[in-house]
C-alpha cells in the first residue's frame, strides 16, 4: 500500500529538563505557528515535568496535522535546552534535520549517587552532524542579561528564523504570551538568540516552506 | 472581560462568528464545550491528567465549580446537579472512576434531568499513575454511551453533544480521553455560551429512588435506552466512514485514529466518535467493503473484542502492542508486520548506543517530605506508602516506603500487616505515610478502621498544605477553594482526635533531632498514633527560607551521607579533590536538613560562615 509522503508538515521538538522553559517556550512557537495562518497540534506531558525529568514538547505545524507526535526520525528541528537531552532525542532527527544545543549540562540525582552516568563527550557525537548541529551558549547570557530563566526566550530567538513562521508572528506572539513586567527583557534575549545564531547559519536556509491556509489578522 | 476574581481568563478575543481559532489542550476545549453548552455545575478532583479541566472550568463564572473531597463526592455533586436540572460535570482521571463507580452504576438506572457528562481521562503508558486501565469497560458495565473526541475541537463539540445525548436518553454519558487528548493543543473554533436554566428538582421516587422496588424496573428501561443509542450510533455524523483504498480498512477512536491516519492516509477509515455502543451494521456494512479490517486501539482490544462478536474477522493486538501507549512508530511497525507497509529501511548497524541515564521525578530542594522519611528510614520497619510527591520516597536513594496501592490504601494495608503478624515474632508496629489531600480523599475511614478495630499502627500525616503532585490544588485542609475564596478549614487534629485516636502529635519536619524523637515514641507506644508535620509545599511560597548552605571542603569527608536525603540541590563532584565532595547548587532552600545529618559538620548556612 502505498506510503505516506509526509511533507508540508513542519516538525519541531523541543527537549530538556524539568524547569527549563520547555513548555513556555513550545506554547510560544505553537501559538506564532498559528498566527501564521497554519494547522497546528503540539503536544507534551506534564504532572512530573517541574520534578526535574526529561521534558519533552513536539510541535506540529503546516497545511493538515494528524498525529500530535512525532516519528522518530522526522524532526526537521531539535530545540534541546541540555546536551544530554540532545543526545537522548538524536534519534528522532530527520537526516539532514537542524540540532540547536543550549551546550549547558544539568546533572541527574541518579548521576550523583553514583547509579547512573553521565556521558562524556557528547560534543564529538554531535559534531557528526557537520554544520547541522548548532551550539549555542545561552545559560552564560541569560545569566549576563540577568535572569537564567533567560534560556527558553534566548534558544527560540535561535530556533526562530528555521521555520517558516515571519518575525512579525514571532514578535507578536512574544508580546502577547508574556506578562508585561518581563516582556522587555524577553523581546531582548529572543533578539540575541537570533543574533547568536544568525552569525554560525549562513548556509543553512528555512527548512521548507509550505503555504500557509489562511491568515489570521 | 475582566474575570470578577481578577483571574485573567485563558481565553481572549472576539467570540461570535465561530472564525476565531485558538490554541486549546483537550482538556481547555471540554471546559470550553461545558461552559457553551450551558453547564451550571462541574467537580472534580485533581489528578493527571485531568486536572485542568477544572482549573479551566473555574475560569468561567457563570459555572459553579469545585474541587471535592474525592471523586465520588464530585460524582454525587454533579448528579446533584443533573437531578436539579442543571446540565452537570464530572471530570477525574481514570483511576478516580473506580472511586466514583459506585455511584455511577446506579446513575446509570436512574437517568438523568439536566443533561450529565461525567469525564475520564485515561493515562496509557502510565505517565503519572499507578496503573493504566482501560475505562472504555466502565461504559459497558454501566450501560451508558461513551465518546471518545480525537483532538482539541472534538474535545469540546462532544462535550456539548454528550449533554444534549444525555438529556435526549435520559442517560449519564462518559467522556473517555487520554493523556495525549488531555494534554495535546490543537486549533478550536469558540462560540457563545447557550444558557440552560434549571428546571429545578420533581419528585419522581421511582425514577430517583433506588430501593429494589423501583431499581428492579428501571434496568430493563437501561437495556431499551442502549438500543435506542445502537440506532443512534449506526447514523450519527460521530461515527464516520473515509472512504480510500479498499485493501485495508481501519477502524479507530481517539488519539489511535491520527497515529493511523497519520502512517496510511491512504486507508479507508472507520472513525468512531461513539465507542460504546458499537453500531453492527455499519460496522459489517464497512468490513464487507474493505478486505482487510485492523482495528488501531490503545491498551485491552475492547474495540477488537466488540468486531469479533458481530462475527468480523479482524485484526488488532496480534499487530499492536496492548501494554503502553501507541504512536505513530508503533501503529507503522504494526502495518509493517501486516504486510500493509513495506519494510522500511533496514536499521542501521554498528555500534549499540551507550543507553541514556534516566531522569527519574525528585522531590524538590528543601522539601519537607525529606526530613519525616529520613527520621522514618532510621526507625528500619515496615512503613506501607500512598499517592502523592512522597511515593518519591519509595525510590533510591531514601527507599523508606514499601507500598503504593491506591489512594488512602496506606493505612488500611498497615492495619492488614499488623494484623496478620499479630504474636509473630516480627511484630513490631507498623508505619504509614499518607499526604493531607489524599488522607482526606481517601484515609479517613480507614484511620476511623484502625481506632475502631484496636489496631495500633502509626500513621503519619504529610500536611504540605496542597496536593502538591498535581500542581498545588487546594482541598478542605487548606480552606480555599477552587475559586480561591476562603472556606472552613478542616482541622486534622481534632478530626483525628473525633476518629478515636488519642495520640496525636504535630512534628517539624526541618527538625531532624524533634523528627527522629517524636517518631522513635510513637514507635514504641501501644497505642495507635498520628504524627502530622507542620511545613507546607516549598512551592507554594516560593522563597527560601534564609541563607543557603554550602560545604567547607576542608571538613567533608566525602562519605556521602548527606546524598541520602535525596535533596537535588546537593551535587556529588568527582574531581574536586582526591575523595569527592559534595557541592550545594543555587537552587538551595535553606531547609538546613543536609547540615543536621552530616556528622563532621561539614554543612554550614552562608550567613554565619
Amino acid at each position: 500500500m502505498k506510503e505516506r509522503a509526509g511533507g508540508g508538515v513542519q516538525n519541531i521538538l523541543i527537549v530538556g529538563v524539568g524547569g527549563q522553559g520547555v513548555l513556555l517556550a513550545s506554547e510560544i512557537l505553537a501559538e506564532a505557528a498559528l498566527r501564521s495562518g497554519f494547522e497546528v497540534k503540539k503536544s507534551e506531558v506534564h504532572g512530573m515535568a517541574q520534578r526535574g525529568g526529561v521534558v519533552s514538547s513536539h510541535v506540529r505545524f503546516g497545511g493538515s496535522v494528524f498525529s500530535p507526535l512525532i516519528k522518530r526520525g522526522e524532526a526537521d528541528v531539535i530545540l534541546a535546552f541540555e546536551e544530554a537531552e540532545a543526545l537522548r532525542w538524536l534519534p528522532f532527527l530527520r537526516p539532514k534535520g537542524f540540532l540547536i544545543v543550549n551546550r549547558q549540562r544539568i546533572s541527574s540525582p541518579l548521576v550523583t549517587l553514583g547509579l547512573a552516568h553521565y556521558p562524556e563527550d557528547i560534543a564529538s557525537v554531535l559534531s557528526s552532524l557537520g554544520d547541522h548541529y548548532i551550539g549555542v551558549d545561552a545559560f552564560p547570557l541569560a545569566l549576563e542579561m540577568g535572569d537564567p530563566r533567560l534560556v527558553n526566550t534566548i534558544m527560540l530567538g535561535a530556533v526562530s528564523s528555521l521555520p517558516s513562521i515571519p518575525l512579525t508572528s514571532w514578535r507578536r506572539t512574544l508580546q502577547k504570551k508574556l506578562p508585561e513586567r518581563l516582556r522587555h527583557l524577553n523581546q531582548l534575549a529572543f533578539e540575541r538568540g537570533r543574533q547568536l545564531i544568525g552569525m554560525q547559519m549562513n548556509k543553512a536556509s528555512v527548512i521548507r516552506a509550505p503555504r500557509a491556509s489562511s491568515v489570521l489578522v | 472581560m475582566n474575570h470578577p476574581l481578577g483571574l485573567q481568563p485563558r481565553i481572549i478575543g472576539s467570540i461570535g462568528e465561530g472564525r476565531l481559532k485558538v490554541l486549546l489542550s483537550g482538556n481547555e476545549a471540554v471546559a470550553r464545550g461545558a461552559y457553551e453548552a450551558g453547564v451550571r455545575v462541574a467537580a472534580g478532583y485533581p489528578g493527571t491528567p485531568s486536572t485542568e479541566i477544572l482549573e479551566s472550568i473555574v475560569e468561567y463564572p457563570e459555572i459553579y465549580a469545585e474541587w471535592s473531597p474525592n471523586e465520588k463526592v464530585a460524582f454525587d455533586v454533579a448528579a446533584g446537579g443533573s437531578m436539579a436540572g442543571a446540565r452537570s460535570l464530572a471530570a477525574m482521571k481514570h483511576v478516580g472512576v473506580n472511586v466514583a463507580a459506585d455511584s455511577l452504576m446506579t446513575f446509570s438506572y436512574t437517568g438523568v434531568r439536566g443533561g450529565f457528562v461525567l469525564v475520564s481521562a485515561d493515562d496509557p503508558g502510565l505517565h503519572s499513575s499507578q496503573n493504566e486501565q482501560d475505562n472504555r469497560y466502565y461504559a459497558k458495565l454501566a450501560q451508558v454511551p461513551m465518546l471518545e473526541p480525537a483532538d482539541s475541537q472534538e474535545a469540546k463539540d462532544y462535550t456539548r453533544f454528550g449533554l444534549n445525548l444525555s438529556e435526549r436518553f435520559d442517560t449519564p454519558v462518559l467522556l473517555r480521553l487520554t493523556t495525549r487528548i488531555s494534554h495535546s493543543k490543537g486549533p478550536v473554533s469558540l462560540g457563545r455560551r447557550k444558557e440552560h436554566p434549571p428546571g429545578g428538582f420533581l419528585k419522581e421516587p421511582s425514577k430517583f429512588v433506588m430501593v429494589p422496588g423501583y431499581a428492579r424496573a428501571r434496568h430493563p428501561i437501561v437495556l431499551a435506552r442502549l438500543d435506542r443509542l445502537r440506532r443512534l450510533a449506526e447514523r450519527s455524523r460521530l461515527n464516520r466512514i473515509e472512504w480510500g483504498d479498499r485493501e485495508v480498512g481501519i477502524v479507530a477512536a481517539g488519539i489511535s485514529y491520527q497515529y493511523a491516519k497519520e502512517i496510511i492516509p491512504s486507508a479507508s477509515f472507520l472513525k468512531l466518535g461513539i465507542s460504546y455502543p458499537l453500531p453492527p451494521k455499519l460496522l459489517s456494512d464497512f468490513a464487507n467493503q474493505v478486505k482487510r479490517v485492523l482495528v488501531v486501539e490503545e491498551l485491552e482490544p475492547f474495540l477488537e473484542e466488540e468486531l469479533r462478536g458481530l462475527g468480523i474477522r479482524v485484526e488488532g493486538k496480534n499487530l499492536f502492542p496492548r501494554v503502553g501507549e501507541l504512536n505513530p512508530d508503533l501503529v507503522e511497525e504494526g502495518l509493517r508486520k501486516a504486510g500493509i507497509l513495506g519494510r522500511g529501511r533496514p536499521k542501521e548497524k554498528g555500534e549499540k548506543p551507550e543507553p541514556m541515564f534516566p531522569r527519574s521525578p525528585v522531590l524538590c530542594p528543601g522539601c519537607p517530605h525529606m526530613g519525616v522519611m529520613q527520621a522514618l528510614k532510621e526507625l528500619k520497619v515496615t512503613v506501607t506508602g500512598d499517592i502523592g510527591c512522597y511515593t518519591l520516597a519509595a525510590l533510591p536513594p531514601m527507599q523508606t516506603l514499601d507500598t503504593c496501592i491506591a489512594m488512602g490504601s496506606s493505612i488500611g494495608n498497615a492495619l492488614g500487616i499488623e494484623k496478620a503478624l499479630q504474636g509473630s515474632s516480627s511484630r513490631k508496629k507498623v508505619a504509614a505515610v499518607i499526604g493531607d489531600s489524599t488522607f482526606i480523599h481517601g484515609g479517613i475511614p480507614a484511620l476511623l478502621d484502625v481506632a475502631y478495630n484496636k489496631g495500633q499502627v502509626m500513621v503519619i500525616i504529610v500536611d504540605n498544605r496542597t496536593t502538591a503532585m498535581t500542581g498545588g490544588q487546594n482541598h478542605p485542609g487548606t480552606g480555599i477553594t477552587l475559586r480561591g475564596e476562603q472556606t472552613k478549614r478542616l482541622d486534622l487534629v481534632r478530626l483525628c482526635r473525633a476518629l478515636g485516636i488519642e495520640r496525636v502529635r504535630e512534628v517539624d519536619p526541618y527538625d531532624l533531632e524533634e523528627a527522629r524523637a517524636i517518631l522513635r515514641e510513637e514507635i514504641d507506644s501501644p497505642f495507635p498514633s498520628v504524627v502530622i508535620t507542620n511545613r507546607p509545599c516549598v512551592l507554594l511560597k516560593r522563597e527560601r527560607k534564609g541563607a543557603a548552605y554550602s560545604v567547607d571542603e576542608m571538613v567533608c569527608t566525602g562519605c556521602r551521607l548527606c546524598l541520602q536525603l535525596g535533596c537535588p540541590a546537593l551535587v556529588w563532584e568527582e574531581a574536586a579533590r582526591e575523595a569527592g565532595t559534595v557541592r550545594i547548587e543555587a537552587t538551595c532552600n535553606a531547609c538546613g536538613l543536609c547540615a543536621q545529618i552530616c556528622r563532621k559538620k561539614a554543612i554550614r548556612s552562608e550567613e554565619r560562615a
